[in-house]
């Protein structure tokens, strides 16, 4: 312990007394620690900006879409999710407070919307009545749609408050009429407003009855569609969803070893699978930025090579003081160790200040997040390099003859 | 280390020789040198260029081995000692004092002879205490703080003689110590070394001027690697 405080005071003496080089030799680590937390703090940033959005979407409610598998896709036959799905779940599946077909029009392509000269494009979705209960959706003004409309078919809509600026429509457009597509629809209703999800406006947004969406597709079409349900209570929802695959697969005549042709999605699963693409992306952009960590290792190595080279003499003298190959080995290893560790605290400061520029610079970019684990993974990464590459330099210092080492010039 | 009851002998070299191999030729620098130096002598060893006074020095001062034959400091047979033991015996038996002093550059005064200390884990209040006594000894008590490159050629020598003698070692270890030094200092530096015999202190120079050597009490003289002649301890 002794000696440890001793080199590790000497270490901070010797890097200080050659500052601009330790600076220097320091670079390399300084610039891959900085990289790897401007990375990870701009990407979790993102990430954990999401997962603040993501719960903020209902954590008890399901969606269920259609899936087609790989193989039947080359066979051309896709699956789909009907009406009577939906009728299915509605009266067999217990522990369900609300149900709503969601249809997406255009094919889930965005449909074209027009009002007086002004023109713009927005997702248009047909829905039930029971679709912002599902979502919690609240209005910012006028109604939502009635039993009646969906089943006269009528061309009334909520939209989101985007689509109003988009079109230039007035401050009251209740009431007011504009083109999905070729059709004239009249605004009933405008939601509140709901922010960016992935640095999308959920704001953009045009929901009609679902019966008139699906007059707009054309009635006599056999369409696709997504069911939304809120489960009654969160821990019952496995339970449900459960109960919900086996409608669906006696509905859909599924044998037994078949896989779905559909899948039930949580608001959670829809997190798990962002944060793990999140995930891989850190770990390929830490993975690249080792490699600059272990260009800066051999930095280090260089310059304590170097180092050893330049202090033979010095070391020579110590050793005829009485320092032991070990207290040699020791200094210069706690030297290598104190210039990355060093390194990786400048690095950690500058890449978080890094990570918090580009954040503020990109509009709409969610403030840069350092995780603990990335820090101390920094400095854990800072040691290994430091150690396994300060101990060459520190073996062949701890090995100099004393002899040899007083009369080297 | 302590020596054997009523030997006051402080170095014993027994038939010591040294060899180096020289690619197919072997190098003999020492040929069977026996020499016993007792505490408080004031020793001179002397001998033209090549004659192995350097590798009896590295030997006395533990920094080698001696192929053949026997060195006992203080009754420890030096030999059988391991790297670390023999670090340990340099730091509390012997003081270097070199030609060319040897100093830490970028350290003060003060932490230069500190410096021996630290191997032996005393804590740095007591080393600071002990390091300063040291330079005081040597009439450098106001230069703790300056640095080798402020200093004269003399007073450089003086932090070296403070750094040797800091720990109380058994043998003050000199080799040529006034080589670099101009006459007057060189006087300065031996008016020291005099007076630190004067204390009690033992002192084996080496070196090549005369008259520095006649200042010693005894004079051994080397030649191709084995005593020439040895005037004899005085008491």
């Amino acid at each position: 312990m002794f000696m440890l405080r001793e080199s590790i005071r000497s270490a901070i003496e010797s890097i200080w007394a050659h500052g601009f080089r330790s600076l220097l030799a320091s670079l390399g680590i300084i610039i891959g620690v900085a990289s790897v937390i401007a990375v990870v703090s701009v990407v979790q940033g993102l990430s954990y900006t999401i997962s603040e959005q993501f719960s903020g979407l209902g954590g008890n409610s399901l969606t269920i879409r259609s899936y087609t598998p790989f193989k039947k896709q080359l066979q051309g036959r896709w699956s789909k999710l009907r009406n009577s799905d939906m009728s299915a779940i509605h009266q067999r599946v217990e522990g369900i407070s609300h149900i709503t077909p969601v249809l997406f029009t255009q094919s889930g392509a965005q449909g074209k919307l027009s009002y007086r000269s002004q023109v713009t494009f927005s997702r248009v979705l047909g829905i039930g009545p029971s679709y912002p209960e599902v979502n919690g959706l609240y209005l910012e003004e006028g109604r939502f749609f009635t039993a009646d409309d969906d089943a006269r078919r009528r061309f009334v809509c909520v939209v989101g408050v985007d689509i109003l600026q988009e079109l230039e429509m007035p401050d009251d457009s209740i009431g007011e009429f504009f083109n999905v597509g070729k059709q004239w629809c009249k605004v009933v209703g405008v939601l509140e407003k709901q922010g960016e999800l992935l640095g999308f406006s959920r704001d953009s947004i045009v929901l009609l009855p679902y019966g008139t969406a699906k007059r707009m597709m054309g009635a006599s079409k056999d369409l696709d569609i997504q069911i939304q349900v809120l489960v009654d209570e969160i821990n019952r929802q496995h339970e449900v969803i459960g109960r919900i695959r086996r409608v669906l697969r006696q509905e859909h005549g599924l044998k037994a070893g078949e896989p779905d042709d559909f899948k039930v999605q949580t608001p959670e699963q829809l997190t798990d699978s962002f944060n793990s693409v999140i995930d891989m992306v850190t770990a390929v952009s830490a993975g690249i930025v080792g490699i600059s960590l272990f260009v800066g290792g051999i930095g280090i190595m260089n310059i304590m090579l170097v180092s050893v080279t330049e202090r033979t003499r010095e070391i020579g003298i110590l050793k005829a003081l009485g320092a032991t190959r070990q207290h040699i080995l020791l200094q210069f290893l706690i030297e290598a160790l104190a210039l990355t560790l060093i390194g990786g605290v400048v690095g950690v400061v500058i890449g978080y200040g890094l990570g918090a520029l580009v954040t503020a610079l990109l509009p709409g970019f969610p403030s840069a997040h350092v995780p603990l684990w990335a820090v101390l993974m920094s400095f854990g990464f800072c040691a290994a390099v430091g150690i396994a590459f300060g101990i060459l330099p520190a073996v062949k210092a701890a090995n100099l003859d004393p002899i040899v080492a007083l009369r080297y010039e | 280390m302590h020596s054997c009851d009523g030997d006051s002998r402080v170095i014993r070299l027994q038939n010591v020789h040294r060899v180096y191999p020289m690619g197919d030729r072997i190098l003999s620098a020492l040929g069977g040198v026996n020499l016993d130096i007792s505490r408080n002598e004031y020793v001179a060893i002397i001998g033209a260029s090549g004659s192995g006074k350097s590798t009896m020095m590295n030997i006395i001062g533990c920094l080698d081995r001696a192929t053949r034959g026997e060195y006992l400091l203080n009754g420890i047979n030096v030999a059988d000692m391991s790297e670390t033991e023999l670090a340990k015996a340099r730091n509390r038996e012997i003081g270097f004092v070199f030609q060319s002093f040897n100093l830490m550059s970028r350290a003060s005064a003060l932490k230069n002879v500190m410096q021996p200390l630290v191997y032996r884990q005393t804590p740095l209040v007591r080393r600071k205490h002990m390091a300063s006594e040291a330079l005081d000894r040597v009439g450098l008590g106001d230069r703790l703080d300056s640095r080798p490159g402020q200093l004269s050629g003399g007073q450089r020598q003086r932090v070296a003689i403070a750094r040797a003698l800091v720990g109380h070692p058994a043998i003050l270890l000199a080799d040529e110590p006034t080589g670099n030094l101009d006459s007057k200092t060189s006087q300065e530096i031996m008016a020291l070394i005099d007076r630190l015999h004067g204390q009690g202190q033992t002192i084996v120079m080496v070196t090549h001027e005369a008259d520095l050597a006649a200042r010693c009490e005894r004079r051994i003289c080397l030649e191709d690697g084995k005593i020439k002649f040895d005037t004899g301890a005085v008491n």
